[in-house]
């Protein structure tokens, strides 16, 4: 994209068309001679890994559009028939919201890079402009999509974003009534989201040619921070830059396959299990993780109009950076002071976004305020005042003599860092033993269970036994609205044959109708139908239980969930820890007692349990010993109906769960294997230039 | 991009029965898609509202501007925090009001703004009574 190519394709065919319309040159110039510093690192094959994830999310997303319904009646259960019913819709749906998890982490990893290494001073300002447009353009993006599932945390979140418009004076009612539709968050603000949702990633990808062009025009920044100057300093980008890429992008695969295969929801929300209900705020409203750095600058001004206005600013200042650091040594590897306080500034995000996730409440707001005036002393005094008064070391002449004397590089000791770092490990320490203290409810107590793990499986025993527990006990309040009667003989599900299912299905009656003389009618159930709900509607269901409606059972060992705290949500991600749910369900169930405890109230119509938020739960203890007959011999005491019917509502929360683990492990093995050919094939191609 | 006229029409004024409402109860009803809460206040909750200084209030209104006079009893409010739109919850926090658990503010037994990131009062929506019993809420 750097003016005229001399580049001609051999190919007649190919000529004709370059002569009238120079693609390929264009491509060639681009991508194939395009002249890369040679001195460039790993961070910057995140370039290429974003757009590997923005081809990955558009590709994907354009197929579950394909399946979505976009209507608040029916969008939360047309993300379940996909994941349910489609073929590899599991998969789709993962990938899509992993997809925008990764898209964040690589984006921030990008940007930090930038920070560090000065990619954002002449002559790479526009450049630099145009990324923090399209990191505008994804945080927009990301949000519309989150809404669309329409579970409690997309209605939720979306009622409390759009709310922070309505802090503009004058304008801000009539743009929130604009972004609603309607007089609230409802179907129209669903129907114009997904539309928006839809049409934005085409426009980063426009904003992205402009990036990569700015890039080719500019040319790289690189760690060292001087420009090319001859042509020793350069390799051509393919096969040099490509083939590092694509190592780069292999191993970042590996990263978000772990998440795809093994852990899907630990980045999500249980409560976006949940249908939405305009009725009912959940206790607390968490944005996506990517958000919360920004949440959490929100939060900690106590100022409706100040805190959006401190929270646009906070990345709105991103793009007066250039100006702001005025320093004329690029990269950080050449200055001293800039260098510590790029890792302090690294830190603070990182807690603001940890203070995000937790209650305004205590010593998070005072530790939030903090922060926040961190983070903007880094951009308005920090940045300013170090381009004044630090003294640079020396940068090389050029390119090829920083390679060269590479070897000879020390290591600054990052003393400051070190004691920040100490800092942040007792604010956490401290706010966990807090946080403990301030929740009420026990934490349910750790199981084994067959299906945990990388190679888990379901025990199809348990299965079978759950399934009946469902039936004879559950199922008088508790409806499975997601399960058809097919699925029990499906492959990964409690091994039953077709002839079994269809047996159990005509057990039911199920509502059909109208027939020819206009009147509904009862018959028997068929596999392809759904079990039947105990109540005909909510209302119906919560009248009948004192005023506290049972909730639907497919996906509540996805919807349940507790707090792990810090440092487990941390190990979790590593022993692929996810069965929260099914740990509080079981516990749930076996959780009731008798004697209530001193300074607990129970209201007249609850009953006592140890594991419920608030103790008081509404649903009187449903399980005793001997209550459902087993007939292969296993005990039949509360511990074991709890644990086979947890497995059996952990299937129906997710039947595909073996397939998924099955596949991961496949798709593991080809990455490995992919990831270390290019890895050769990279030292090969680089053996000449070092 | 603004309400279409089936939404609109959806909006139209809607009445509400309070004679099952008794004295401390609170009921929630839904009006264009916004929960409005209607209280039964006992004495002690409009007195409390009534002592307080209003000019000491972040919102100054008093309780008599935020009722129907002859119909005390009654606070009618959009239950809707005026932060960032979460839905309060009756009867708690500490003015025995209503409390946003989203942010953490806390309003008075008049709705009123008294703690917290809110910056204004819960709205009142616009209602008449059409008799003792019965209220028309648009």
């Amino acid at each position: 994209m750097s003016g005229p190519s001399d580049y001609q394709p051999s190919n007649p065919a190919l000529q004709w068309i370059e002569r009238r319309l120079p693609i390929f040159g264009l491509m060639h110039s681009s991508f194939v001679a395009y002249p890369t510093p040679r001195n460039l690192n790993y961070w910057w094959t995140f370039g290429a890994i974003l757009s590997f994830m923005l081809g990955m999310q558009i590709l994907t997303g354009v197929i579950l559009a394909m399946h979505y319904t976009p209507h608040a009646d029916l969008a939360f259960k047309s993300v379940e028939l996909i994941v349910r019913d489609v073929n590899y819709g599991w998969l789709l749906r993962n990938m899509h919201a992993v997809g925008a998890s990764m898209f964040f982490v690589a984006v921030y990893v990008h940007m930090f890079r930038g920070l560090y290494y000065g990619s954002y001073k002449e002559p790479r300002e526009v450049l630099w402009i145009l990324g923090v447009i399209i990191y505008l353009l994804m945080m927009a993006t990301g949000f519309m999509g989150y809404v669309l599932p329409w579970g409690q945390m997309s209605f939720w979140g979306a009622t409390v974003i759009t709310n922070l418009f309505s802090a503009i004076p004058y304008v801000g009612e009539s743009i929130v009534t604009l972004l609603w539709g309607g007089y609230s968050v409802g179907n129209p603000t669903l129907n114009r989201f997904f539309s928006l949702h839809y049409l934005l990633p085409f426009l980063i990808a426009g904003v992205v040619v402009l990036h990569v062009w700015a890039l080719h025009v500019a040319g790289q920044n690189n760690p060292d921070g001087v420009e090319p100057k001859t042509e020793k300093d350069t390799v051509p980008f393919t096969p040099h830059a490509t083939i590092k890429d694509m190592f780069g992008v292999a191993c970042f695969m590996l990263l978000y396959a772990w998440f795809i295969f093994y852990m899907p929801n630990y980045l999500g929300d249980a409560d976006n299990y949940i249908p939405a209900n305009p009725g009912v705020t959940p206790p607390h409203i968490v944005p996506e993780w990517y958000y919360l750095p920004f949440y959490a600058i929100l939060r900690s001004i106590p100022n409706k109009l100040a805190g959006v206005v401190a929270m646009f600013g906070a990345i709105i200042i991103l793009c007066f950076l250039p100006w702001l650091d005025a320093a004329k040594t690029k990269s950080s590897k050449y200055r001293p002071l800039a260098k510590q306080f790029f890792w302090i500034f690294v830190v603070v995000c990182i807690l603001l976004g940890y203070l995000g996730a937790q209650p305004p409440e205590g010593i998070y707001v005072v530790a939030g305020r903090v922060l926040t005036v961190c983070y903007f002393a880094y951009f308005l005094i920090v940045l300013p005042l170090l381009s004044r008064i630090e003294k640079p070391r020396p940068v090389p002449n050029s390119i090829s003599d920083a390679v060269l004397a590479k070897t000879g590089s020390r290591s600054t000791p990052m003393v400051s860092t070190a004691i920040l770092l100490a800092l942040a490990g007792s604010l956490f320490a401290g706010s966990i033993d807090s946080a403990k203290a301030s929740e009420g409810s026990d934490t349910p107590p750790g199981n084994k269970w067959s299906f945990s793990g990388p190679f888990g499986t379901f025990d199809r025993g348990a299965l079978q036994r759950g399934l009946k527990v469902y039936k004879e006990v559950c199922s008088s309040c508790h409806g499975l609205s997601y399960i058809a009667f097919r699925n029990l003989a499906e492959a990964g599900g409690p091994g039953y044959s077709v002839a079994q299912a269809s047996a159990f299905a005509s057990e039911y009656k199920v509502k059909d109708g109208p027939n020819d003389a206009g009147d509904m009618f009862e018959r028997a159930g068929r596999p392809a139908d759904y079990f039947p709900s105990p109540f005909p509607n909510e209302q119906a269901a919560r009248a009948a239980n004192g005023g506290a409606a049972p909730p639907d059972l497919s996906l509540i060992t996805k919807a349940r969930s507790y707090k792990r705290g810090f440092p487990w949500f941390i190990f979790d991600v590593f022993t692929q820890y996810q069965e929260q749910g099914p740990d509080y369900v079981t516990a749930l169930l076996q959780g009731y007692e008798e004697k209530v405890p001193e300074g607990v109230t129970i209201p007249e119509g609850s009953y006592y349990n140890k594991y419920f938020p608030g103790h008081a739960i509404k649903m009187p203890k449903p399980l005793s010993d001997g209550q459902v007959t087993y007939d292969d011999g296993s005990p039949t005491t509360v511990a074991q109906y709890a644990k086979d019917v947890t497995t059996f509502l952990m299937w129906t929360a997710e039947p595909h769960m073996e397939a998924r683990k099955r596949l991961g492990f496949q798709v593991f093995v080809f990455l490995i294997l992919f990831a270390g050919l290019m890895y050769f094939t990279k030292k090969k191609v680089w053996a000449s230039s070092h | 991009m603004n309400p279409d006229a089936s939404t609109i029409a959806a909006g139209a004024p809607i009445e509400v029965d309070l004679s099952p409402v008794a004295e401390g109860q609170d009921i929630k009803v839904f009006w264009r898609g916004k929960p409005i809460y209607i209280s039964h206040r006992t004495k002690k909750q409009i007195e409390e509202a009534r002592a307080v200084n209003v000019a000491s209030l972040p919102d100054p209104q008093t309780d008599e501007a935020r009722v129907k006079s002859g119909h005390d009893q009654w606070l009618v409010v959009i239950g809707i925090c005026t932060h960032l739109g979460c839905i309060p919850i009756a009867h708690e926090g500490s003015y025995d009001g209503f409390f946003c658990p989203c942010h953490g503010s806390v309003y008075d037994t008049s709705g009123r703004i008294r703690q917290g990131p809110a910056p204004s009062n819960l709205p009142v929506p616009p209602y008449q009574f059409v008799s003792d019993t019965k209220i028309q809420i648009g």
